[in-house]
């Protein structure tokens, strides 16, 4: 490299640095400023702040423990609730004021069992989202960038994956993971290995016997496959580009043109599409553990909580409200943050999903 | 398409033998001898290649015919014993795929009116009704709509039975449990699509031309705002099917999802396989016929 070409690249390096700065402080200064006006995306905002801060605090948010309970005190109803409640539900039901939204059929608080259930959902919708936003860029942008027949074998895949029936697939995995992984207690083998990981996901997340990690594998196995496929398809359009030819031009490696030229430009996007993911997550949890093959009892999954009250619906609807009702409250959170998002950093995307 | 489905039919088949156990395990253990016969009977105790080809219809199984998913024979069930698979197909199939029907009737039916509604009188009251409906329905899951409607119009109102299946009354709140989440998608994505295509040079020319205005919308718009709702509906019908496991057993319906799920527990692998198998092949159809219905609305696209 001669002095002049090196002089040259200094220049323009710097030159298309600043510029690329200021464009992109601009950009997300922006987006935050639309953001700021948006009630809705405020809204969820806030719904979600609490509800991170209900699952840290929980241990000193609810009143009571969400194991054990006292069998006297099974399907306890208060008495505001059932003068609200249709029904003739002060007739037959054991009314007592110790709790404040009930207890279920085991006697447990149920208001502090759906604080608890904060620390499933949210856990599983937050690694659904990391799991899919960094697989799916990293596979996207090598399929992408590198084209041909990377790109070809690469596709091929996610084609191939994305044919099969996910939650299905997702069943499946997760009756592989709790048997063969649960209950493995053989030092040195892999299942031991994952047994053990498993252990410490769920004592970091205060919910022992859990079984979160094998949740988190489920998820994260099928989640990526949308993201790769976006990421992919705005790379091609990207890589194109002038600028792109430009820095490749005055020698950028690949891993400096994908990481400050096409990045910066493709992860509006991106965050938009990986946000409004985040219910489906929560909502995946909620059916694997409705159908029984979530957390393992007694962790209170709100799907779990949803299954139970259900099958007392008759007599006891508050048993299957309060949780339906924290988990629509949820995703109404997640919903708008998203569609906030995705209005602020692309006016022109404004109502589309 | 073919490989696709290979390839579907192997993971299904390893992932259902990867689980621990057999079928015939039990809490109180069946003597060896007989769990061996069993097994022998259903060629459990062949090796795995075999039973898989077996279950395929590739090789002879232990009762020397082919008998496999390519002769449409999906095999014995295990824990029900007097029925095959194809039977309990059969019978709960039409069940899960009538709510199926009906749900996806109801997504297009009430989606997509929503969403021209609302592009068409955007920032009226109308645009915001049906977008208020739309982020109710995308944000409640069935999950939740299920016993929300049981307690609501059935057990208050009285307006329709708390559960089961046959009667057209018994159809509507499971329908539209199921339906109302891709109604919700359908009537966003109309929308969007529908306030571009309206702002179209084309859409102009129809109207200088002196069409009518139900012309223009039904035969010039709709017809291109539709192809990115078109996109959608392929996975769309896969979530209703599998979402008819959830709304199944909300409404105790009897259809394919509670065989499903008891059988994995029990390890009754051709159920498992053959109900997999099987929906991925709708999965597999549903996106061919969206590739088609695409080539239909959109002249420009050509399929070798």
């Amino acid at each position: 490299m001669t002095r002049q070409e090196a002089a040259a690249r200094r220049l323009l390096g710097r030159e298309l640095g600043a510029e690329r700065e200021q464009k992109v402080t601009n950009l997300w200064a922006d987006a935050l400023r639309r953001m700021a006006r948006n009630r809705a995306a405020i809204l969820g905002l806030v719904i979600i702040i609490a509800l991170v801060l209900m699952a840290v605090f929980a241990d000193q948010i609810a009143p009571y423990d969400y194991r054990e309970g006292d069998s006297n005190d099974n399907y306890m109803v208060p008495t505001w609730l059932v003068r609200i409640m249709p029904g003739n539900m002060g007739a037959y039901a054991q009314v007592g004021n110790k709790f404040l939204f009930g207890a279920d059929y085991l006697g447990r608080d149920l208001f502090s069992r759906v604080i608890y259930g904060t620390r499933v959902s949210l856990p599983v919708g937050f690694v659904g989202a990391m799991t899919a936003l960094i697989i799916g860029l990293v596979y996207g942008c090598i399929s992408g960038y590198y084209g041909g027949k990377i790109d070809d074998i690469m596709m091929r895949i996610v084609d191939i994956v994305y044919a099969f029936p996910t939650m299905l697939l997702i069943i499946l995995l997760m009756a592989f993971f709790k048997t063969s992984f649960g209950g493995a207690n053989v030092p040195g083998t892999a299942a031991y290995t994952f047994n053990q990981i498993n252990h410490v996901v769920d004592r970091f997340l205060g919910l022992e016997g859990g079984g979160m990690l094998f949740i988190f594998m489920g998820i994260g196995i099928t989640a990526w496959m949308g993201i790769a496929r976006l990421a992919r398809g705005q790379i091609l359009s990207l890589k194109e580009k002038e600028f792109i030819l430009a820095s490749r031009m005055i020698g950028a490696s690949d891993i400096r043109i994908i990481t400050r030229h096409i990045l910066p430009n493709i992860i509006g996007p991106i965050l938009v599409a990986v946000t409004l993911s985040i219910p489906g997550y929560i909502s995946t949890e909620v059916f694997l553990s409705f159908i029984g093959l979530g957390v393992d009892p007694p962790t209170p999954s709100w799907g779990a909580m949803i299954s139970e009250g259900a099958r007392a619906i008759r007599s006891y609807p508050n048993q299957v409200l309060l949780p339906a009702l924290m988990l629509a409250i949820t995703m109404f959170a997640f919903n708008f943050l998203g569609d906030g998002l995705r209005d602020a950093l692309d006016p022109r995307m404004r109502g589309t999903s | 398409m073919i490989p696709v489905l290979i390839f579907i039919s192997l993971v299904t088949f390893a992932l259902a033998h990867a689980v621990p156990g057999g079928p015939f395990d039990r809490e109180k253990p069946l003597p060896a001898e007989i769990k061996a016969n069993l097994n022998r009977y259903y060629g459990l105790d062949q090796p795995l290649w075999k039973q898989y080809t077996d279950w395929m219809g590739l090789t002879r199984n232990p009762s020397g015919e082919f008998a496999g998913v390519l002769q449409f024979k999906f095999g014995p069930s295990y824990s029900s014993r007097s029925r095959t698979v194809n039977d309990i197909f059969r019978a709960h199939l039409p069940v899960s795929a009538q709510l199926g029907f009906v749900a996806l009737c109801i997504a297009v039916g009430m989606g997509v009116p929503l969403g021209i509604i609302a592009a068409l009188k955007q920032n009226t009251f109308w645009d915001y009704f049906s977008m208020a409906i739309a982020i109710f329905g995308v944000s409640v899951p069935n999950i939740v709509l299920g016993p929300i409607f049981i307690l609501v119009f059935a057990l208050t109102l009285g307006w329709f039975p708390v559960a089961g299946w046959g009667t057209p009354a018994q159809m509507v709140m499971p329908a539209f449990a199921l339906g109302l989440n891709s109604s919700a998608l359908i009537a966003r994505l109309t929308r969007a699509s529908m306030l571009q295509v309206i702002r179209e040079d084309y859409i102009r020319t129809a109207r200088a031309k002196g069409l009518s205005e139900r012309i223009v919308i039904i035969r010039h718009a709709l017809k291109n705002a539709f192809i990115p709702v078109a996109t959608i509906l392929g996975p769309m019908f896969a979530a209703l099917l599998t979402g008819t496991f959830v709304v199944e057993q909300i409404f105790a319906i009897p259809g394919m999802g509670k065989y499903f799920i008891t059988s994995i527990t029990n390890r009754d692998y051709p159920v498992v396989m053959g109900t997999t198998l099987l929906y991925a092949v709708f999965l597999v159809i549903a996106n061919l016929v969206v590739d088609i219905t695409y080539a239909y609305l959109d002249p420009r696209i050509h399929y070798e």
